[in-house]
């Protein structure tokens, strides 16, 4: 009896099958759906093309985006509320988290914007050596920027010579700060140890060989017919929009506005040296490209006239109330041993105050806006984060555009996660 | 500190020779043309930035008079945060805009505070696209609620959070331990 009913039964089910519309296969939507039905993609959180953990929702008619939302937040870890109980020394490496492509501008920020408040003036050789390590920063930075489209565009090999460049800019780190990515450098009033032959030896080897590795890096991309075709007229914006969208840095250069913070607001020196800012046309991810690859050639220009005219003199400010002693000096004499106390506690004086201070980072204006009550953290900190405010507008850069297009506008805009979350 | 014994006279022709404060000096004096004197309170100028206090009824307006003229092309919205002092009864909470001028290079700081029970602020999203996350920020950060905004909600922290983490009542570390004490380390 059993064996009977469960005949009938799959004789039931093939009846029941013919009398619908037959399907080749059930998963594969017909023709006709494709006309009617947009669909939504999951562009991340972790997708490998996105380089770091952000979530775009896409609205796609076939290839093409139609709108898109984008989630941010994975990696927010809060650095305005603990900055609020650290004192200012102890600050430094959070920012060293934020764009960790460039450690050594946001440490170098971070410190002048300290500086400004403690009205501690730094000599001469800590600037330049400074600016050194922040234009070494910003090469580092576009490298993996620039390094990275081409790999999103399916050029491995130029990514894989850029990778071997920066390897050697991170030994130099290591020379100064004994750290190579997130590099806690410099400290507040100067630098901790100035340049030692070593650190000046591979500085003067990488700058002969880095030129020669980068032109050929150029030679690959610039002109390159597949290249090109992939990021001209991609991802474009128009100079007012990106004004309007708070854009900073080389991608509202690619734009065509010359705005650049070393230039109109000179800091450490740099109204020192000659160099040129770079400016695109179209806004789009071609320009951005060109704008990074000749922005490095500018740094190596800024590196070059630093290390030729590196002053003698002390490598860090003569203010013992905020610039830790060594530790050679903390052991063996007491006012050494009471200012490393004092420091080590904050119970540093700072004045009661407020200051805004900016640097040019990787991708843009880097602000620091710092409120002192003469306490010895900040009473409230907030970072301007370049990142953050011009990747609102990603979405109306690639609505429009295809998914692969809207890969490589994400990599040429260069969006850091840690910049972008804090 | 500065000199006591230093005449008033004195400091004013030195002020006078420094380009940054004459720089804000004439600023000031283009705001109060612009929207008049009694607009701005506590006009300071720390560090060289001219700093003003405005009330939230204006800066909407203050704003895009700014953004639209063309002497000063104020038109360039650097950054935008909030901020809490508890102690100040009825003006708890703030709102900091600075201000960048590409073309002339001059920068600009004006303040709002309000009281914490209604903090509402109108928006700037009309004026300046970037102003969208900057204000889901503040939002999420302090509470902070701006009128007109499209899109309200969370940027940082998870959406069903239920506090505003910024607030000054909220410790970084654990209220419940007793054996770190802020007697030492810290407010």
């Amino acid at each position: 009896m059993a064996v009977n009913d469960t005949l009938e039964g799959t004789h039931k089910i093939i009846e029941s099958a013919k009398e619908q519309e037959p399907r080749i296969n059930p998963l594969v939507p017909s023709v006709n759906d494709f006309n009617q039905e947009l669909t939504t993609l999951n562009l991340g959180p972790t997708h490998p093309a996105t380089h770091g953990i952000f979530q775009n929702i896409l609205q796609m008619d076939g290839e093409r985006i139609i709108s898109g939302v984008p989630t941010i937040g994975y990696i927010h870890r809060a650095f305005e509320k603990i900055a609020e109980r650290r004192p200012f020394y102890q600050i430094t490496p959070l920012t060293d988290r934020m764009n960790y492509c460039s450690s050594p501008i946001n440490n170098m920020g971070w410190h002048m914007t300290v500086e400004k408040l403690l009205g501690v003036q730094v000599p001469k050789r800590a600037q330049y050596i400074r600016v050194i390590l922040m234009e070494l920063a910003r090469i580092t930075d576009h490298l993996i920027c620039n390094g990275i489209l081409g790999v999103d565009t399916g050029a491995f090999t130029g990514f894989l010579y850029l990778m071997d460049e920066r390897e050697k800019v991170y030994e130099i780190y290591e020379e100064v700060s004994g750290a190579r990515l997130t590099t806690n450098m410099g400290r507040v009033g100067g630098m901790e140890r100035d340049f030692s032959d070593v650190a000046i030896a591979k500085l003067r080897a990488w700058l002969k060989t880095f030129p020669a590795v980068m032109a050929e890096f150029e030679k690959m991309f610039n002109r390159n017919r597949i290249f090109m075709d992939r990021v001209v007229d991609v991802g474009g914006i128009s100079a007012e929009r990106a004004l309007n969208y708070g854009f900073t840095g080389p991608n509202l250069r690619a734009a065509g506005v010359d705005y650049d913070v070393r230039v109109m607001n000179p800091y450490s020196s740099y109204e020192d040296f000659e160099f040129e800012i770079p400016v695109g046309t179209k806004g789009d991810t071609y320009d951005r490209f060109m704008v990074r690859n000749e922005e490095i050639w500018q740094s190596l220009r800024i590196i070059t006239q630093a290390l030729e005219n590196l002053p003698e003199g002390p490598y860090h400010a003569d203010a013992p109330h905020y610039y830790l002693p060594p530790k050679q000096a903390v052991y063996k004499n007491m006012e050494a041993l009471i200012y490393h106390f004092k420091i080590v506690m904050g119970e540093i004086e700072a004045p009661v105050g407020e200051v805004y201070h900016s640097v040019e980072g990787g991708n843009g204006e880097l602000g620091f806006y710092l409120v002192s009550d003469g306490g010895r953290t900040p009473y409230r900190l907030h970072f301007r984060r370049p990142c953050f405010i011009y990747y609102q507008a990603y979405t109306e850069m690639v609505v429009g555009q295809t998914l692969s297009d809207a890969i490589v506008t994400l990599s040429s805009m260069n969006v850091i996660a840690g910049e972008l979350d804090a | 500190m500065a000199d006591q014994n230093e005449s008033i006279p004195a400091q004013e022709a030195a002020a006078a020779q420094d380009p940054a404060a004459q720089k804000n000096a004439q600023l000031l004096s283009l705001l109060h043309g612009l929207f008049g004197e009694d607009t701005f309170t506590d006009v300071e100028e720390p560090y060289g930035l001219l700093t003003a206090t405005t009330t939230r009824e204006r800066i909407h307006d203050i704003i895009a008079g700014l953004q639209q003229d063309q002497q000063l092309q104020l038109n360039f919205l650097t950054t935008m945060c909030g901020m809490h002092f508890p102690e100040r009864e009825g003006q708890e909470l703030g709102m900091v805009y600075h201000l960048h001028s590409l073309t002339q290079n001059i920068r600009l700081r004006l303040k709002i505070f309000f009281p914490i029970a209604d903090p509402v602020v109108p928006t700037l999203t009309d004026l300046y696209a970037t102003a969208n996350w900057m204000e889901r920020e503040a939002f999420d950060f302090y509470g902070i609620i701006f009128t007109g905004h499209p899109n309200l909600i969370r940027i940082l922290n998870v959406e069903d959070m239920d506090y505003h983490p910024m607030r000054r009542e909220y410790a970084l570390e654990d209220g419940t331990r007793e054996d770190k004490t802020d007697l030492f380390f810290g407010r």
